[in-house]
């Protein structure tokens, strides 16, 4: 262990998995918890990173580690509370968890569980146990990702669903986590499993928001496997505090002629680092990845994305749009690889940045390695002031500026927001888009 | 209506409007030439409030207020309409969507009631016969992808819509086949009226053969050099510019 400031979370969160274990009796033979062992040894090893770090140099999360976080802190929230979070009224399967742990009293699941089967991870650790085994851990690498490792680590709550083989899920499922910090600071791991098996095809979201002042902290890890000719839509709706650290992985694993849409909208947040892994490890594949991030004040968002072509002829397509404003800093690093077996591939990279301010920052690195000769890939990003032409333009139709400013930002982050399927969590992200733009 | 008065204007140190004095009244329609880089287009672009020119001197007054006080949109508001040289394409925004908010802008502004849906709509049928535009047009991105023709009949359009008493076209003609020149004339001519003006800022003469002038002024190097009649442009047409810098040149 070295001799780094950033100890103090780390060896408090070492020594809570040392207790913890000591309280298991027989459950800590399991192969499950090996893996976690293996994890925090893992976690132990790296420490968290620094600037130092290649993939975090624009990302400090020195005063993540100086905080104090109580993990997964009891919660007595009421309709009344979430009711003030004003979140989209949905017709689908609607699961909450607060401060880590599963809500069953607010949620509702509507899928007939022969279309989907859903549950907790720590239901699906009981009833189970092989799926877990066959899919848990084995797509996001916690070797060189501290964060990852931390939060297979202390995996203990979460969500696993299954799709059974070429059936379709109508209803949207939305994932709601809820950081509950009115009275100290909290700090959660969720930790998600979804497969979607051959041919089958289903709708998924997941929600991160904030009650209260406090800090907190969010850890999250999603793993999703994508089979052969399966089609998934993802979105992942960010709209946190400013006190709020988030830090998330989605991994996603896809096989032949698969599809997977998703979109990532940070609409606020202090604090958000989101990686977006897909290995497409399959022929004839698809990958969408749509993003929207919005900060003002002192906010920080990172996108980190990663896109693995391991099998010939397969397509990937990336659009990310922020809009700076204040003090806020954005990162967008996007990575291609192309290996040498996935000839005939087409990737598409795009990041398209609007500072609005001259005191903010916006950092793109797009990188792409290829490996294979016949290929189309292409990548561009800009960052600039709003089109003054255009606005000028708007004004002189008699549109006064200020709204004018807002007609165009909305028209920008639109090209995203519109990608989003699910109709009332889109004209929700609308409304409070339109009144950020009014603030 | 309009009263310009030894306007002088610059794009950085540059000066480009050296002295305009111009008078227009309800009804008439006025014809800006001159040379290419002679401040006609500078001209339309400081009477509509474009911000990168710097007003330097002089003084304009439309219905007896001060302009060059005014931000872009109460311009507009007030009644002055550009229809652009080279108008912009905004992606994510319909024509539909950004005129009804435009118009009910300017409707906010003269204390009127929005007006809705179907009024609206109502509306724009009826215009949009005036220059044979095509809904879909409208209903897509604002001029993205438009053609030249498109993008002219867009900005008439629009024109028809708000109902200027001043509308400014600043080289409305330019990239434009006879065919839609004429359908952008027309357009422009019904809309003519006792109560409204028009100045017409062109290069060429072939387009006052469709939009016919009252007045026609000869703007060069910054400076009103030459007014007169409607035959004037025929004259520039015939002798071009030549002649009339050589006058200036020789005073």
């Amino acid at each position: 262990m070295t001799n780094q400031p950033n100890n103090d979370l780390k060896s408090r969160l070492l020594a809570d998995f040392r207790n913890s274990e000591e309280r298991m009796n027989g459950a800590s033979k399991s192969a499950l918890h090996q893996i976690r062992r293996e994890a925090l040894n893992r976690f132990d090893r790296l420490g968290f990173p620094t600037v130092k770090h290649e993939e975090w140099k624009y990302t400090n999360v020195n005063s993540l580690i100086k905080e104090v976080f109580e993990f997964n802190a009891p919660s007595a929230i009421t309709l009344e509370d979430l009711a003030q979070l004003e979140s989209s009224q949905l017709n689908g399967n609607v699961l909450y968890f607060v401060n880590g742990q599963y809500q069953p009293q607010l949620s509702k699941i509507v899928s007939p569980a022969d279309q989907l089967s859903i549950s907790t991870l720590s239901e699906a650790v009981k009833n189970t146990p092989d799926l877990l085994n066959r899919y848990f851990a084995k797509y996001a690498d916690f070797q060189d990702n501290a964060f990852t490792a931390l939060n297979t680590a202390f995996a203990s709550e979460g969500v696993v669903i299954h799709v059974p083989a070429h059936t379709t899920v109508e209803a949207p499922t939305i994932l709601r986590f809820i950081s509950d910090a009115r009275q100290m600071n909290v700090a959660s791991q969720p930790r998600n499993l979804f497969i979607v098996d051959q041919n089958a095809e289903v709708k998924v979201a997941e929600s991160f928001r904030t009650l209260g002042d406090q800090a907190s902290f969010t850890n999250v890890v999603t793993e999703i496997v994508v089979a052969e000719d399966a089609r998934m839509e993802y979105y992942k709706i960010q709209n946190e505090s400013d006190m709020a650290y988030h830090i998330g992985t989605t991994q996603v694993y896809q096989q032949d002629r698969s599809h997977f849409y998703s979109a990532t909208v940070t609409l606020d947040g202090g604090f958000i680092r989101n990686n977006l892994n897909i290995a497409l490890d399959g022929s004839n594949c698809e990958a969408h990845m749509y993003g929207l991030y919005f900060p003002n004040g002192r906010q920080h968002i990172d996108n980190h994305t990663l896109v693995d072509h391991r099998k010939p002829n397969s397509h990937s397509n990336e659009l990310y749009k922020g809009i700076l404003e204040d003090r806020s800093t954005g990162v967008f690093n996007g990575k291609i690889f192309v290996r040498q077996d996935a000839q005939k591939t087409n990737a598409y990279q795009s990041c398209k940045n609007v500072v609005l301010s001259n005191d903010a920052t916006m950092n793109t690195k797009p990188q792409l390695e290829i490996f294979a000769d016949d290929v189309k890939c292409s990548h561009g990003t800009t960052t600039g002031k709003l089109n003054e032409e255009a606005l000028f333009y708007l004004q002189s139709r008699g549109i006064p500026k200020t709204e004018a400013q807002s007609l165009l930002m909305f028209a920008f982050a639109e090209d995203v927001i519109k990608k989003i399927k699910i109709d009332p969590l889109r004209e929700q992200l609308e409304r409070r888009i339109q009144a950020k733009l009014a603030r | 209506m309009l009263t310009i008065s030894n306007l002088q204007a610059s794009i950085g140190s540059k000066e480009i409007l050296k002295g305009i004095n111009l008078e227009v009244k309800p009804g008439e329609v006025h014809a800006i030439m001159g040379p290419n880089g002679s401040g006609k287009s500078t001209l339309a672009s400081v009477l509509a409030g474009r911000e990168d020119y710097d007003v330097t001197g002089g003084s304009v007054l439309f219905e007896g207020k001060d302009l060059l006080e005014m931000a872009p949109e109460n311009r507009a508001a007030e009644g002055i309409f550009l229809a652009f040289q080279y108008p912009v394409e905004i992606p994510g925004v319909s024509t539909t969507n950004f005129l009804k908010t435009a118009m009910n802008e300017i409707r906010k502004y003269r204390g009127l009631d929005p007006l809705d849906a179907v009024q609206f709509l109502k509306l724009m049928k009826e215009k949009m016969k005036l220059v044979n535009i095509d809904q879909s047009l409208l209903s897509r991105s604002l001029n993205e992808g438009f053609s030249g023709g498109e993008k002219k009949r867009n900005e008439i359009f629009q024109m028809a819509m708000l109902e200027p008493k001043l509308a400014i076209l600043d080289e409305t003609d330019s990239g434009l086949d006879i065919d839609a020149l004429r359908i952008v004339a027309e357009g422009v001519n019904q809309l003519r009226s006792p109560e409204r003006a028009t100045i017409v800022v062109t290069h060429y003469q072939r387009l006052l053969d469709y939009i016919v002038p009252d007045y026609v002024h000869v703007l060069y190097k910054g400076r009103i050099v030459k007014s007169g009649p409607k035959e004037l442009a025929f004259e520039l047409e015939e002798k071009g510019y030549d002649w009339i810098k050589a006058e200036v040149e020789t005073v």
